[in-house]
């Protein structure tokens, strides 16, 4: 008996509502699933509470008005230290309500929630003002001797989650081939399943998927994902180890555009107004325009 | 005294660079077999330097999420892997104590408590920076040390915005387990070494780099440091150290970001 999860991007963002609480898997500028960012960006879907390790999705659902909440550690392109649109909102004030955690308790909060726990204890964060500015965070004592006083970070369930990986089977039974999972299968499992949605570089047969990879990088099974959607590139211009690296121009253009209100509103016409196939052939047009002009100083300057 | 040339350079082509590099490195001294794990350039070769010298059981990362058992050079691919440390494992490396980063501090007080998350308020930063990040947990769980680029009355201030990173007066304010293991090691700047272990957990002047004179550190520190009747040197980097430098960083990424 098999069952076929494929669908499209467009599909899964479909099945999400206003007000629900969406997981964004991936590491700041590294393995996002981008191309069901883009989706959400065409849909009418807002108020989100977004919850992320952060790069570009958050900068670019924050910059289309769509984020009540966001949960997050940190917002960063790696390479580029800050996030643009992130910074933007933050400082205009745009995202209603902010939820600062140091990156392990984020960590926690998904486990906790992937666990169906009420919460679970650290240190992180204790002394620091992240209990200061974020007055629900409660303490707890622990019950043996020591009495020692810790943080109880709240277990986190999410309504939908996104998470993008090299290779999957048409099931969901799905493979990470770069270098860290980072905490995908957490989003997964931290998920009501009905909305848990993977993309992956390539859809191959079951039989095929210790091909590329030995069985340690099976870490997310079936049980763990309602659709999976076949995205070439999909991470782009987030890296996808071992299938591409960054993006490193197109993320500086990304940034520079960000920078100026003119500027964005020709880089969403250009490159966020159509379908993913749309995004996909305006970045290739967009890499050959930079090629000729390179081109052309160069010879400019010898001729 | 030195007095360093014009281009910077002072003993025989030693570069502030070369000497905050190995400050840097003097900071994981007598670490053992832990992750000394460096966030940026100059910590990151400090780091390396360290084990390549006179701490050889160091752990160190090529930044991404391997343990490197070669002397990788920055930025450089050509890797001897002797370990895997996805960021889930740095979480547990983390909380179970086996590591000493050292971070950059946009803010930093006269008792460690640092700020890499925003200025201004929270509610509204007037610029927000990176966020909180792992500061909170690194400094209750186990030895942080802070590399400051900029030494300046506008990063050494009275109070920091937010408290990203946990000062000695907050551990020792908690008490028990944490006050127990609390740890900030190391400040390093481009003018000077600093640590806590002033009167109270109060930032201390331990060293000024050759060409700077402890009154440069006091204008440009927006508080009062604990300073002692006689301030040396940072010390000099020695040849061997001068010829491990340039395996790990040929082109000489570290003298841009310490151009003196």
């Amino acid at each position: 008996m098999t069952i076929d999860k494929r669908i499209s991007e467009d599909e899964a963002v479909a099945t999400l509502a206003d007000g629900m609480t969406l997981g964004i898997g991936g590491w700041g500028s590294r393995r996002k699933p981008m191309s069901l960012v883009r989706a959400l960006l065409r849909s009418p879907v807002t108020d989100l509470t977004v919850v992320s390790y952060g790069g570009p999705d958050v900068g670019l659902l924050c910059a289309a008005g769509k984020v009540r909440r966001l949960i997050y550690g940190f917002v960063s392109l790696d390479s580029i230290p800050l996030e643009p649109h992130f910074r933007a909102a933050r400082q205009g004030g745009t995202i209603p309500e902010p939820v600062e955690y140091d990156e392990g308790m984020l960590q926690w909060a998904l486990y906790a929630g992937s666990l169906r726990l009420p919460f679970l204890p650290t240190r992180a964060g204790l002394g620091s003002d992240v209990l200061e500015v974020n007055p629900s965070l409660r303490l707890v004592s622990s019950p043996y001797d020591d009495r020692e006083e810790l943080v109880a970070v709240p277990g986190l369930r999410l309504d939908a989650a996104f998470v993008h990986l090299n290779r999957s089977d048409a099931r969901g039974n799905a493979q990470f081939l770069g270098p860290d999972l980072y905490f995908d299968d957490l989003f997964l499992n931290a998920c009501e399943p009905g909305r848990r949605f993977l993309s992956c570089e390539r859809i191959v047969p079951t039989e095929s998927l210790l091909d590329e990879g030995s069985f340690h990088t099976l870490r997310i099974n079936r049980s763990m994902v309602d659709g999976v959607v076949e995205a070439p590139r999909g991470a782009h211009f987030t890296t996808c180890e071992p299938d591409y690296g960054r993006d490193e121009a197109f993320q500086r253009h990304y940034v520079g555009a960000a920078g100026d209100p003119d500027a964005w509103a020709a880089f969403v016409d250009r490159f966020l107004s159509g379908s993913e196939h749309d995004y996909q052939q305006a970045v290739a047009a967009w890499h050959v325009e930079q090629t000729e002009r390179a081109a052309r100083e160069t010879e400019g300057a010898t001729s | 005294m030195s007095t360093p040339s014009p281009d910077g350079a002072g003993h025989d082509g030693v570069s502030r660079a070369d000497i905050v590099v190995v400050a840097c490195a003097e900071a994981f001294r007598g670490d053992g077999e832990i992750f000394a794990s460096g966030m940026g350039t100059i910590p990151m070769l400090g780091a390396r330097l360290a084990r390549a010298s006179f701490e050889p059981d160091l752990l160190v990362s090529d930044g991404e999420a391997f343990f490197v058992a070669n002397d990788l050079e920055v930025g450089g691919t050509d890797k001897l892997v002797e370990g895997w440390i996805p960021f889930r494992s740095v979480f547990d490396t983390l909380w179970g104590g086996r590591r000493h980063v050292m971070m950059g501090a946009t803010q930093i007080d006269a008792h460690g408590n640092t700020n890499i998350a925003n200025i201004g308020p929270w509610d509204r930063p007037k610029a927000q920076l990176l966020g909180v990040r792992g500061g909170p947990g690194n400094t209750v769980n186990h030895a942080t040390s802070f590399w400051i680029p900029r030494h300046s009355a506008r990063v050494f201030v009275p109070k920091v915005d937010m408290v990203s990173g946990v000062g000695t007066d907050r551990a020792a304010d908690i008490g028990g387990w944490i006050a127990a293991h609390h740890h900030l090691a190391r400040v390093v700047t481009n003018l000077a070494v600093l640590d806590l272990g002033g009167p109270d957990g109060r930032l201390r002047l331990l060293s000024v780099h050759p060409g700077v004179s402890v009154s440069d550190v006091e204008e440009n520190t927006g508080f009062e440091l604990v300073i002692g009747p006689d301030t040396p040197e940072t010390r000099l980097p020695t040849d061997h150290e001068m010829a491990i430098l340039d395996r790990l960083d040929p082109s000489g990424l570290r003298l841009s970001e310490v151009p003196v």
